[in-house]
């Protein structure tokens, strides 16, 4: 089943890559995230389901750097704080993110978007003097190749079509080279063939990172075929392999119960 | 098709724009320094000084610009980098006075005289150097939008929250240079200008190296702007404007990079403000009237957002408009700009420059149907 795991490595053992200690979030009273922990390992895929309102979108922002939790704390790599740094700084520790809702460069060109997310030192200075290395332009070129946009990489990304925006955003994940990626509800809108295309390309990506994907979809979570956390009222309800979970008594009461 | 003439027509309205500038002012210039004041051909002095007028309010407009067009920044108080820039000028020209005010003083202004003051204030020492002051008009400017973008970003005080703001900057500067213990002669500003470096501003050739030195300046950021536009940097600034949270989720610290553009644009601002004074001869605390800033804002909502040349186009129309207009019906020219911006706004989103694509596609559909009259001809073979 853990074919992303390297034969004879033993997960439970290493150092979790991503370690959620008691995170809540509060809104007015209202806990988002309810002492939530969590942990991921280094070369691991999770997939979180639950349903809507459980606190997974809240997860990634408290992750991200969006939202400071009232309490607990988030490690990455063992002893990065994530909840003490900005969006920024913690994209450039080697987290990328796409959002629930498609959201690329509309106004830009498919090749400017993924060029916007290569991996480079991006402060102001170093970029004003920046231009495109031909290393640069083979890398857009590869990524473009993955996520078959390569007929349309002169287009504007606000002409493409939700599924084919979905992708650029994988693309441009792809090309910040991160260590971990979390994927909001990647299929949202795809059709039959696009979600198996989508759930073997992550399947692909988890081959060298680490990938924690947030999804609705069943049928989706089934093609993965990967270990499944189960969100409830923004606490872990079950944790498991997605039949274990999905015979749990509780998981079919809150899914059912709604 | 129809897009690749369309980015032919960019690539080369870059050098157009420049060439169109300088030529027209040279040929301008030449007509009313070359030619006798009876020939028909001959350019009056004012008109001279008028086009310095507009072309230091296109600069104006093209450094917003930059923070709105660019970065997404509507900034309502450009204006009060451009008078910053102004008053640094002014400073610059009440020191070249020297004995010659009405009162003889060598050092002090005549403001100041009047006001019975005994020393120069210690703000207005080196002014009496071209570089220091030229420093100055680039740094008075730059440095505020520094210290209050610094601030403004940082806590990500964003869309009409951070307009309101920096109407409130200008607007605060307008009342502190109203009193005239702030030493930079109160209501009446600074005026009476006798020369600059050297040259008497009374001179034609000396309105007509202005109007040059406008044209040039002007060029010199349009070519600039255009650039940095481009570049790959000129691709994060619209990403910052787009999509704000993805580029900082992508790794790029948005503050920062707003910070570099508006503190770049105060002092474009704050040079055109510098030309503009000697041009005008005067600079006083109504330059720093909110209602200027949203003017300027005007100005590059009708020549077009986001195209760097629309602003320019939008400044010289507009106040070319403005001349004629308040010559003719003075009390209505606030009603007109209003009307032209909220017209502006519903059916030219794209300004006097978005015009010309939908112009030029309407050309080439016509000539389409025109030229394929043929029955069996399929237009969808284009792509
Ligand atoms: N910024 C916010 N302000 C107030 N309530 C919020 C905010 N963000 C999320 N919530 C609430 O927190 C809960 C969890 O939301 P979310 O994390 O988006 O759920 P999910 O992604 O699992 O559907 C929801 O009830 C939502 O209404
Ligand atoms: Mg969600």
């Amino acid at each position: 089943m853990n074919t992303s795991h390297p034969i004879g490595a033993a997960p439970e053992y290493t150092q979790p890559l991503l370690y959620l200690d008691g995170v809540t979030v509060s809104f007015d009273g209202f806990r988002a995230l309810n002492a939530l922990s969590l942990m991921i390992a280094p070369q691991e895929m999770r997939a979180v389901i639950g349903p809507n309102g459980a606190g997974k979108t809240t997860m990634m922002d408290v992750i991200t750097g969006k939202t400071r939790p009232d309490t607990g704390s988030v490690f990455f790599r063992g002893n990065t704080d994530l909840t003490q740094l900005d969006e920024a700084a913690i994209a450039n520790l080697g987290i990328g993110r796409k959002f629930q809702k498609p959201t690329v460069f509309e106004n830009q060109s498919v090749y400017d978007n993924v060029l916007l997310a290569l991996k480079t030192d991006r402060r102001p200075a170093k970029i004003l003097m920046a231009g495109e290395s031909q290393n640069e332009r083979d890398r857009i070129e590869e990524i473009l190749g993955i996520v078959k946009l390569t007929a349309r990489r002169h287009r504007l990304a606000g002409e493409l079509s939700h599924g084919q925006k979905q992708w650029l955003e994988i693309g441009m994940l792809l090309a910040q080279e991160p260590q971990l990626l979390l994927v909001d509800e990647p299929v949202a809108g795809m059709t039959d063939a696009e979600t198996d295309a989508t759930a073997e390309l992550l399947r692909e990506i988890n081959k060298t990172r680490t990938v924690v994907v947030v999804e609705h979809d069943m049928t989706f979570v089934r093609a993965l075929d990967v270990k499944v956390t189960v969100l409830h009222e923004g606490s872990v309800l079950a944790e498991g392999s997605l039949d274990h979970v999905s015979s749990d008594t509780r998981v079919i009461e809150v899914y059912l119960g709604r | 098709m129809i897009a690749e003439k369309l980015g032919l027509f960019r690539s080369r309205l870059g050098w157009i724009v420049p060439l169109i500038i300088m030529g027209g002012t040279l040929l301008v210039a030449a007509l009313n320094l070359l030619l006798p004041p009876d020939a028909a051909l001959h350019v009056p002095g004012y008109v001279i000084a008028l086009l310095g007028k507009y072309l230091c309010y296109a600069l104006l407009a093209l450094s917003l610009d930059l923070v709105w067009g660019y970065v997404g920044i509507l900034s309502l108080g450009h204006g009060a980098f451009f008078a910053l820039g102004g008053y640094a000028m002014g400073m610059y020209l009440m020191r070249q006075i020297g004995t010659r005010g009405v009162y003889g003083n060598p050092v002090l202004p005549d403001f100041m005289v009047f006001l019975n003051w005994q020393e120069l204030p210690w703000y207005w020492y080196g002014f009496d150097h071209f570089a220091v002051a030229l420093l100055m008009m680039a740094l008075a400017p730059g440095l505020l939008a520094f210290v209050f973008g610094f601030l403004a970003f940082r806590s990500r005080v964003t869309g009409v929250y951070l307009s309101i703001i920096t109407q409130a900057l200008t607007y605060a500067l307008l009342l502190a240079f109203f009193r005239n213990d702030m030493g930079f002669g109160g209501n009446n500003g600074l005026t009476d200008f006798k020369e600059i470096l050297g040259a008497d501003l009374q001179l034609a050739g000396t309105k007509a190296c202005l109007l040059l030195a406008s044209a040039a300046l002007l060029s010199g950021f349009y070519l600039f702007c255009r650039r940095m536009t481009r570049s790959r940097f000129g691709k994060v600034l619209v990403a910052v404007r787009d999509a704000e949270s993805r580029a900082r989720f992508l790794g790029y610290r948005v503050e920062s990079y707003k910070l570099v553009v508006f503190t770049f644009s105060a002092v474009m601002a704050g040079l055109a403000g510098a030309l503009y004074v000697p041009q005008v001869g005067i600079i006083n605390p109504g330059e720093f009237d909110p209602a200027n800033s949203i003017e300027a804002v005007v100005w590059v909502a009708v020549g077009g957002r986001g195209t760097l040349v629309g602003p320019i186009i939008g400044a010289i129309l507009v106040n070319f408009g403005k001349t004629i207009f308040t010559g003719v019906l003075p009390e209505l020219w606030l009603f007109a700009l209003g009307g032209l911006f909220v017209f502006v706004t519903l059916f030219m989103p794209k300004g006097v420059v978005g015009l010309w694509p939908s112009l030029m596609a309407r050309l080439a559909q016509m000539r389409e149907r025109l030229g394929y009259q043929q029955p069996q001809h399929q237009p969808e073979a284009e792509e």
